[in-house]
C-alpha cells in the first residue's frame, strides 16, 4: 500500500540524512521526499511518500519517531486529507500543436511560464490523477523534459497537526 | 569569566559525575588533554580506539552508568565504530568524543579529517556536530540525557579543533528538555489490566525476560511477579542474571543454544509474557513456529521493538520496573493458589529438564564446559563476567548460573570478537575489589589482546580465561555440522605462547591441560592479585549443544 506520511522535524544540518538513512538502512522505499520550513523557522516539515503493507509503515513511522530530531510523525492513509503535487514540463510547440497545448494547459488550469518559438514550459499542480491525465495528453506532443516536487499533504477539517 | 572549550567540555564532564574516561590521544585532542591533569576525572589510556570503547561500555554495563570515551579524529574516531554499533545493538548508553579538525577545513579531506557523524549515524542513538563552542556545554549536557533516557544507547559528540581552543562564558544548564524527545515511562494502565487479565486466564504462562529487565533495573520487580503468580522464567543472553539462574523456576537461556526445557516451554506455553525483549531472530528461530499456541504480551520501552519481528496481541509501551510494578500490584490484591494451578505445567517443564539437562562428560581431555562450571563453582557465582563472541560466549551463558544484574558482561546484538577482554577492565575500573572474568577463546582473545599493557599499566587484577581449543570454534562447529566439516580458515595454527604474551607484557601466565589441573589453577589465578592469562588446552571439537539451526523452529534441537 502507498501511503503519505507528514513528519515535522527540527530544522537541522543532517536531519535528511538521518530520515534518508533510515529508510536505505532498513529496506523501507521513498517515492518522493518533500522537504521545506514551515512557520516556525526551527521547524521543518517532510512529505514522505512511501509504500509497504501494514508492518512495514508502522515500523517506519515508529522508526521515524524514534529519531531525536524528529518532533511528530502523521500517515495520512486513513486521514482525511488534501494532496498536491507540481509539476513543471518543457513540451515541444511546434506550430501546429501550439493552440491544442495552450487549450489542455487551460483546461487543467495550468499555466505557461516560458516560451519560445518552438518549446512552452508549462506549470500544473494538482494531485496525482489530475497529473497523470494531464500527462497523457501531452505527450503526444513531445516531452522534452519534467521535473515534479513530489507530494505535500494537509489534512482536511480545521485542525493542525 | 571565560573558559576554554577544553575547560567546558572537562567542566561538563564533573558536573555530569563523571569519574573516569576511557580514552587515547592525538592531534586534534591535546587540548583537552592538556587540560586533563587538572580535573578530578580519572584517564584510562588504552592501546586501541576500539578498547576504549569496549571498556567503556563494560564500565557502563557493571555500573549502570554512562560510559565516557574520548579520542582523536579520523583514524582515532573511525577506530571506535565497532565499539559504538556494539553498545547501540545492546542498548548501552554511551557518550564518545572525538576530535574533529577545525570547522574551516571540515569537508576539505584534511588530515586525520573523517566525517564520523555520517560514519557512525546508523549506529548511534544520536550525534552532534558542535560548530559553535557557544552549544558545547548544552550539547554535552543532552548528550548525556539523551544516552539515558528511554532505551539506553551511544551518542556521539564531534568537537573541532577550534571549538575545543575556543572561549567563552561557561554556563552548564541544569536541566535539558528536548521536545521532540520524550519517551513513554509510564505504561498504559488499560493494556496493563488486559495482560493481567491474560495472565490470570492462562494456564501455561512463561515470562520471556531480556536486557530491558537489566537496563531498567527491574530485577526484583520481575522476581516478584514471577514468584507471586508462580510463573516460569526463562531469560535472553542479555537478560541473565535479570533473574536468578539457581531459582526453581528459572529455565536458564532460550534460543539457538537455549536449554532444552526454555525453547520446550516457549513452543508449548499458553501466554508468553516478553519484558524488555525484542524477539531476536537467534531467540525466535522460525518466527511462524515461535510461541505459535500462545498469545503474547510485550513491555517495552522502545515502539519501534514491539511487532517488529513477530505479532503481538498485548504491547505495553513503557519502562519495564513501572509496568511491572503495576502488574505486581494488580498480583497482590488477587488470592489465589497459584503453585497449585501452575502445577501441570511446573512438573511438564521440570520433566524437560530432566530428560535433557545441559551435560557433557569430562573424560582425558579437558572439556571447555568444565572450566566454566568450575569457575562459577569456585567463584560462587560472585564475579563479573565477560565473554568474547562464540563457542566461549554460549558455554558461559549455560554453565556460569548468573544470579545477579550486571554481572554479565557480553556482546549480544552485534556479536563482536574481542569485546571480553576490554569490557573487563571497564568493569575493573568500576569495581577495584571485585573479581573481573573474561572468559575467551583462543581466536576471540587476540582481537585485543594489546589491553594486557593497559592492564599491566593500571595493575588491574582482570582474570583473562582462554578456552583454547585451536580453533575459531563457532564457525568450525557451523562448518562441521552444516558444511561438510570443510573448515576453512578456523584452525589457529599460529597462536602465540600466551603464557609468554603474559610474561612480555608483565602479567601472569598460567596453563593447564589436564582435567585435574582445571580447579588449582583457577584457585591459583584468583588468589594473584595482578592481572592473570589462564590457558586451558580444551577438547579440540567440542560443540555447544543444544543448537537450533538457524532458521529452524525452537523444538528442532540438535542435542548433541
Amino acid at each position: 500500500m502507498r501511503h503519505t506520511i507528514s513528519a515535522l522535524v527540527l530544522n537541522q544540518p543532517g536531519v535528511l540524512a538521518r530520515v534518508a538513512g533510515l529508510f536505505s538502512g532498513r529496506g523501507f522505499n521513498i517515492e518522493s521526499l518533500c522537504v521545506a520550513e514551515t512557520l516556525d523557522p526551527s521547524i521543518s516539515r517532510m512529505t514522505i511518500v512511501t509504500r509497504g503493507d501494514d508492518q512495514v509503515i508502522e515500523q517506519v513511522t515508529k522508526q521515524l519517531n524514534k529519531l531525536i530530531d524528529v518532533i511528530k510523525v502523521v500517515d495520512f492513509f486513513n486521514n482525511d486529507h488534501v494532496d498536491r503535487e507540481m509539476m513543471l514540463v518543457k513540451v515541444k510547440a511546434e506550430m501546429s500543436f501550439r493552440a491544442e497545448i495552450l487549450r489542455i494547459t487551460d483546461i487543467f488550469r495550468g499555466k505557461i511560464v516560458d516560451v519560445t518559438p518552438n518549446s512552452y514550459t508549462i506549470e500544473v499542480s494538482g494531485d496525482e490523477d489530475k497529473i497523470r491525465a494531464f500527462m497523457d495528453l501531452i505527450k503526444p506532443m513531445g516531452i522534452k523534459e519534467v521535473v515534479r516536487t513530489g507530494k505535500v499533504a494537509i489534512s482536511r477539517g480545521s485542525k493542525a497537526i | 569569566m571565560k573558559r576554554t572549550g577544553a575547560q567546558i567540555l572537562l567542566e561538563s564532564l564533573r558536573l555530569e559525575g563523571v569519574d573516569t574516561v576511557f580514552g587515547f590521544p592525538g592531534g586534534m585532542v591535546i587540548d583537552i588533554y592538556n587540560e586533563l591533569p587538572n580535573f578530578p576525572i580519572r584517564h584510562i589510556l588504552v592501546r586501541h580506539e576500539q578498547a576504549a570503547v569496549h571498556a567503556a561500555d563494560g564500565y557502563a554495563r557493571s555500573s549502570g552508568r554512562v560510559g565516557v570515551c574520548l579520542v582523536t579524529s579520523g583514524p582515532g574516531a573511525t577506530n571506535t565504530v565497532t565499539g559504538i554499533a556494539t553498545a547501540y545493538m545492546d542498548s548501552i548508553p554511551l557518550v564518545v568524543f572525538t576530535g574533529q579538525v577545525p570547522t574551516r577545513l571540515i569537508g576539505n579531506d584534511a588530515f586525520q579529517e573523517a566525517d564520523i557523524i555520517g560514519i557512525t549515524r546508523p549506529c548511534t542513538k544520536h550525534s552532534y556536530l558542535v560548530k559553535d563552542i557557544k552549544d558545547l556545554a548544552r550539547t554535552v549536557k543532552e548528550a548525556f540525557y539523551i544516552a539515558q533516557k528511554g532505551r539506553p544507547g551511544p551518542v556521539l559528540v564531534d568537537l573541532p579543533k577550534d571549538v575545543i581552543a575556543g572561549s567563552t562564558e561557561f554556563n552548564y544548564p541544569e536541566s535539558v528538555h528536548i521536545k521532540s524527545y520524550n519517551p513513554t515511562y509510564k505504561g498504559h494502565r488499560g493494556q496493563i489490566q488486559k495482560a493481567f487479565k491474560l495472565i490470570l486466564k492462562a494456564n501455561k504462562p512463561l515470562i520471556y525476560a531480556g536486557g530491558g529487565v537489566i537496563s531498567s533495573g527491574a530485577s526484583e520487580e520481575l522476581i516478584a511477579l514471577a514468584k507471586t503468580l508462580s510463573i516460569p522464567v526463562t531469560n535472553t543472553l542479555m537478560g541473565l542474571g535479570g533473574f536468578p539462574g539457581d531459582h526453581e523456576l528459572s529455565l536458564g537461556m532460550l534460543g539457538m543454544h537455549g536449554t532444552y526445557r526454555a525453547n520446550m516451554a516457549v513452543t508449548n506455553c499458553d501466554l508468553l509474557i516478553a519484558v524488555g525483549a525484542r524477539f531476536d531472530d537467534r531467540v525466535t528461530g522460525k518466527v511462524d513456529d515461535f510461541a505459535s499456541s500462545a498469545k503474547i504480551v510485550h513491555i517495552d520501552i522502545d515502539p519501534t521493538s514491539v511487532s517488529k519481528s513477530i505479532r503481538v496481541d498485548i504491547p505495553i509501551v513503557g519502562d519495564v520496573k513501572d509496568v511491572l510494578r503495576e502488574l505486581n500490584k494488580l498480583a497482590k490484591e488477587e488470592k489465589g493458589d497459584w503453585r497449585g494451578l501452575r502445577k501441570e505445567w511446573l512438573d511438564q517443564i521440570f520433566q524437560w529438564k530432566s530428560t535433557y539437562p545441559l551435560a557433557y562428560k569430562q573424560k582425558d581431555i579437558i572439556k571447555p564446559q568444565y572450566v566454566v562450571e568450575k569457575i562459577y563453582e569456585i567463584t560462587r557465582g560472585d564475579a563479573i563476567i565477560s565473554t568474547e563472541v562464540g563457542q566461549n560466549q554460549m558455554w558461559t551463558a549455560q554453565y556460569y548460573h548468573f544470579t545477579r544484574p550486571r554481572t554479565l558482561l557480553t556482546s549480544g546484538g552485534l556479536g563482536t570478537m574481542g569485546y571480553g577482554f576490554p569490557a573487563a577492565i571497564g568493569a575493573q575500573i568500576a569495581f577495584p575489589k571485585k573479581t573481573v572474568i573474561d572468559i575467551a577463546g583462543d581466536g576471540s582473545i587476540q582481537m585485543n589482546i594489546q589491553e594486557l599493557a593497559t592492564v599491566a599499566q593500571y595493575n588491574l587484577p582482570v582474570k583473562i580465561v582462554i578456552l583454547n581449543n585451536g580453533y575459531l570454534g563457532m564457525v568450525r562447529q557451523w562448518q562441521g555440522l552444516f558444511y561438510n566439516k570443510c573448515y576453512s580458515q578456523t584452525s589457529l595454527d599460529a597462536s602465540p605462547d600466551f603464557i609468554k604474551l603474559a610474561e612480555a607484557y608483565g602479567v601472569v601466565g598460567l596453563r593447564a591441560t589436564k582435567p585435574e589441573e582445571v580447579v588449582p589453577t583457577i584457585e591459583k589465578a584468583l588468589s594473584i592479585s595482578k592481572a592473570v592469562i589462564m590457558e586451558f588446552i580444551v577438547e579440540k571439537e567440542e560443540d555447544v549443544y543444544p543448537m537450533v539451526p538457524a532458521g529452524a523452529p525452537l523444538r528442532e534441537m540438535l542435542l548433541a
